[in-house]
Parts: C-alpha cells; structure tokens; sequence
C-alpha cells in the first residue's frame, strides 16, 4: 500500500530509490570481498603448511 | 578484565568480531527496516514541506554517519600514530568507503530535497560546501591508501591526511553554528525538545539513525577483517617470493 505522495513523489522515490541503491550495493562489494580474501589467504595458508 | 589492547592483537579481533557480526548485522537489517517503512509508509506529511519530509530518515542519519565515520577513523588513526597497532589503522581503511557511501547519500537526498525547497539542487552555503570538502577528503584518503605499496606508510600518511580532514568534518556539522547563515537548517535533532521535529518524526528518525549506526558498525566489522587477511595475504605472499 503506497502512501500518497502528492507533488513530490518523484523527488522522495528518487531519493529512497538511489539510496537503498548505494547501500545494498556496498552491503553486497563488502561481503562478496570479505569471502574472497577469506578463501584467497586460506588457499595460501594451505599451500604453505603443504609445502612446509 | 581484558583490556581493549587485547583486540588490536589480529586473530584475537577476527575471532570476536565473529561473535557479534550476525547480532549486529541482524539488528542493523531489522532497525533499517523498521525506521524506513515506519517514515516511508506510516509518518504524515510535514505541514511546511510536504511529502519530501519523508527524506530525513535517508538524510539525517547517513549525514550524522558521513561525520562519524570520519571521527572513528580520526580516533584510530591516532591510535595507530601513538601505538602502532595495525588493526586500527586498518579499521580506519575499512570505514572509509562506508563514510564516503554515506556521505553520497547525504548529498543526493540534500540535492533532491534542495530542489522543491530552496529552488535549487545546491548552493555554496558553509554546511553543504564543508560537506562537498569532506566527500573530496574520503576520495583522496582512499587514493592514497591505494597509492602506496607499504602498508605503514600508507597508514603513517593517511592518519595525517586524516587529522587535517577532520577540520572540515568538525565544520560540516558545525558551520551552521558557527557563521548562521546559508541554506541549509539547523539540526533536526536537538537536546532541547523546542527546537527538535515533532514527535511523530522524531522516534521513527530515532529508529533509521540506529540502523544507520549498526549498519556502520557490521559493515567495519566485516571490511576490517577482510584488510587483515588482505594485510596478511600480502605478507606471506612477499615471503613467498623472497625465497
């Protein structure tokens, strides 16, 4: 059920719209790089007790 | 009881930052949602401003957090410049896009509200123009973190760079104090229950700035354990090509 925006539904869709926008992309750069850099050091840890 | 020293230790911090992150995290997701849908859906229109009053659960908070941010990372890049301790110089790498997000989201949501309001997207007044200086400082501290190869270079610099920044995030939140003029309003929270926005405003704001705040916090939380391991990738990988 959308409230009634009146005369300034684009300007308050827009700024809901961009910012949710930015921070679930920030969210989603943080984790994805977060796992790869987990999975990244832990293949170099493993590899260095292999050939330790 | 353990000293806060204790977490500048790496694997100590990884282990009980893990711990907390899905509270945090879990507690961020449900105050976000909360505080937007109960301004976005539940809050009348403002008298004066209309429906673009529904714009303060996205601006005030990620303003407050653009300011913060920079504040946390003053206080740990002071702590690395006094004790040497990488974690917080780290933490201060990690918050910096988090700020800079923020910060964003503060000038877009001001811009847009700017617009209907004030007749324009963006004036030179001393809050937003202090503001737009602080958006170039997070640019620049990323860049040079980026730039430099040796980490407690990078860190030695940055902490500066950061120290000389914090004059303008000091005046982003405090230029309308000072010179009481421009565009831009006062605060729209306040000590003083006169000057603050009406109840029905103010507890669902209340809600969106602590989900801002924990979202901030799980966000460093996560960034900064991705930099140690980043940290400590590179070291071994240097060792490794050392021989």
């Amino acid at each position: 059920m959308m409230p009634e925006l009146g005369k300034y539904a684009v300007e308050v869709a827009a700024s809901y719209l961009s910012s949710l926008a930015l921070i679930g992309l920030l969210v989603v750069l943080s984790v994805r790089r977060w796992r790869k850099t987990r999975d990244a050091l832990a293949a170099v840890e493993a590899r260095r007790r292999g050939d330790g | 009881m353990a000293s806060i020293w204790e977490y500048a230790n790496p694997k100590k911090f990884i282990e009980t930052s893990n711990r907390f992150l899905p509270w945090i995290s879990g507690a961020a997701a449900l105050s976000l949602v909360v505080g937007l849908v109960w301004g976005f859906f539940l809050t009348p229109d403002a008298e004066r401003f209309g429906s673009t009053v529904k714009i303060i659960y996205l601006h005030v908070p990620s303003a407050m957090m653009a300011i913060s941010a920079w504040f946390m990372m003053l206080v740990a890049s002071l702590i690395w410049i006094i004790r040497r301790h990488h974690v917080s110089a780290l933490a201060a790498r990690a918050a910096a896009p988090v700020g800079a997000v923020m910060t964003v989201i503060g000038l877009i949501t001001g811009a847009i509200w700017g617009q209907p309001m004030w007749g324009t997207w963006w004036a030179w007044d001393p809050r937003l123009t202090s503001f737009l200086i602080l958006f170039l400082f997070y640019l620049g501290y990323m860049a040079l973190w980026a730039a430099i190869e040796d980490d407690d270079t990078a860190a030695d610099l940055t902490s500066i760079l950061c120290l000389v920044g914090s004059v303008f995030a000091l005046l982003s939140r405090y230029a309308v104090n000072f010179w009481n003029q421009g565009l831009h309003q006062g605060a729209s929270l306040s000590l003083d229950k006169a000057e603050n926005v009406a109840d029905v405003f103010y507890f669902p704001l209340l809600v969106s700035i602590a989900g801002f705040v924990l979202l901030f916090v799980a966000l460093v939380l996560l960034r900064t354990q991705t930099e140690i391991r980043a940290r400590r990738m590179r070291a071994l990988l240097a060792r490794e090509r050392m021989g």
